[in-house]
């Protein structure tokens, strides 16, 4: 066992240091040294603020809905059709594609850590962090979706996914009934992360009250 | 011993709750410090590898796993990397910490660095191997009862439960060597299919549980 932030009260007599303090602490002993770049930080954490996200995965649901050719690619080779849209990148390396139906209802899940499709999702929201939905998922899925606000029909069948491998799932959400209408944009704003983690259903909504992703 | 990260099926969790709509990437901004240098961790500065991080995120002790959620592990993780790596010397951070808030501590001296030799085969994970993959398609497997290594990826709740082959999946590292610097050694990995009564029980609730596993981890049934 090596370094701080494990329980030895003999190494922290005064109290645990706050993480903050901590981080502060570690960004300047390696800064001191060359060994890191405070605007390469703040490059990357801008890039996951405002480049990596869910807005990706909505944009390659809603090509699928409108696309059937782009569909069947999707589902074939998941990465390979991501990447079209432009999406790749560290936790993309094997992206598979499954498909929600009302027979058939798929749940994504990391129990060993939270791993999760960053190129199409970003970082992963704090309910999938939760040790809790962690822990839970793979024992009463069902049960867990409901306290989640997901209640499905006893005749769809669940099946939970758990991310142990370098292998990523993505959810292709149902295209809700009453969107024969709107364009792929307007498809891409109805869609949700939690959809396509597949804790939640895309709903239709009124598109015009809906603030666009920027 | 399971390790902190294990925690499929565990009891004793709340309830969930409805996901918030709307939520920042990084609640607060020592979570963005703290992801920005881990990657930079991971991808240079400490020499280490994805599998090692993920296995040192897994040998933190319970408190130091859960007491500031995760990028609080994250940077448990990042800390103690770099002081495997000897980019710091133990201690170095905490004393840096006390600086900071007006304590006079004696900081340690940086430590003469001994990062992993290690190169890897290529970029990411996959790999292309010749060997024949020893399961197929709806053949029965049961996972190893036993953990094979520290740092292998076979959850407790699957080891001794058998399910049936879903589908190959590329070619990986193993995590078991790669992470501690013994090898790449790619193995198949399968999709497994285990039905949720043969996991946990008649009461159970009806489901299919699919999870990746390295060729290694599965016997024939």
């Amino acid at each position: 066992m090596t370094a701080t932030g494990r329980s030895d009260p003999a190494a922290d007599p005064t109290g645990t240091l706050p993480p903050a303090l901590r981080v502060e602490a570690l960004e300047q002993l390696l800064t001191e040294r060359g060994l890191i770049d405070p605007q390469v930080m703040d490059q990357v954490i801008d890039t996951y603020e405002t480049q990596v996200g869910p807005m990706n995965g909505a944009k390659v649901v809603a090509r699928a809905w409108t696309d059937p050719e782009y569909r069947a690619r999707l589902l074939q080779d998941g990465t390979a059709a991501i990447a079209e849209l432009g999406f790749s990148g560290p936790q993309g390396e094997h992206i598979v594609v499954v498909e929600n139906t009302s027979e058939m209802h798929n749940v994504v899940v990391c129990t060993l850590c939270s791993c999760y499709p960053w190129p199409v999702l970003g970082l992963p929201p704090s309910w999938y962090k939760d040790p809790a939905y962690r822990a839970r998922v793979v024992r009463e899925p069902r049960t867990v979706l409901a306290e989640m606000g997901l209640e499905l029909p006893e005749s769809t069948r669940i099946t939970v996914r758990d991310s142990s491998s370098e292998v990523r799932w993505f959810v292709l959400p149902q295209r809700p009934a009453g969107t024969e209408g709107l364009t792929e944009e307007q498809l891409a704003a109805l869609v949700t992360r939690d959809a396509m983690v597949g804790v939640a259903r895309v709903e239709a909504g009124p598109v015009e009250e809906r603030v666009p992703a920027s | 011993m399971d390790l902190s990260d294990d925690l499929g099926g565990t009891p004793g969790w709340g309830r969930l709750q409805p996901p918030a709509p709307e939520e920042p990437v990084f609640a607060q901004p020592w979570y963005a410090r703290t992801f920005a240098i881990t990657l930079l961790t991971i991808g240079g500065i400490s020499g280490r590898n994805l599998d090692s991080f993920r296995y040192t995120l897994a040998r933190l002790d319970h408190d130091a796993y859960h007491r500031d959620g995760y990028y609080g592990r994250w940077l448990n993780a990042s800390e103690s990397m770099l002081v495997d790596s000897a980019i710091l010397a133990p201690g170095a951070v905490e004393a840096r910490a006390r600086a900071l808030r007006g304590e006079r501590v004696p900081e340690p001296p940086a430590p003469e660095p001994a990062r992993p030799d290690h190169t890897p085969a290529g970029p990411g994970s996959l790999r292309d191997i010749d060997t024949r993959p020893v399961f197929s398609p709806g053949q029965r497997v049961r996972a190893l009862a036993e953990k094979p290594a520290g740092a292998s990826r076979l959850p407790a709740y699957v080891r001794g439960h058998s399910g049936t082959v879903e589908a190959l999946q590329p070619a990986s590292v193993l995590p078991d060597t790669n992470a501690v610097f013994d090898g790449e050694n790619p193995q198949h990995v399968y999709s497994v299919r285990f039905a949720s009564r043969e996991l946990w029980g008649a009461d159970a609730e009806d489901f299919d549980l699919m999870i990746e596993l390295f060729e290694s981890y599965l016997e024939p049934a």
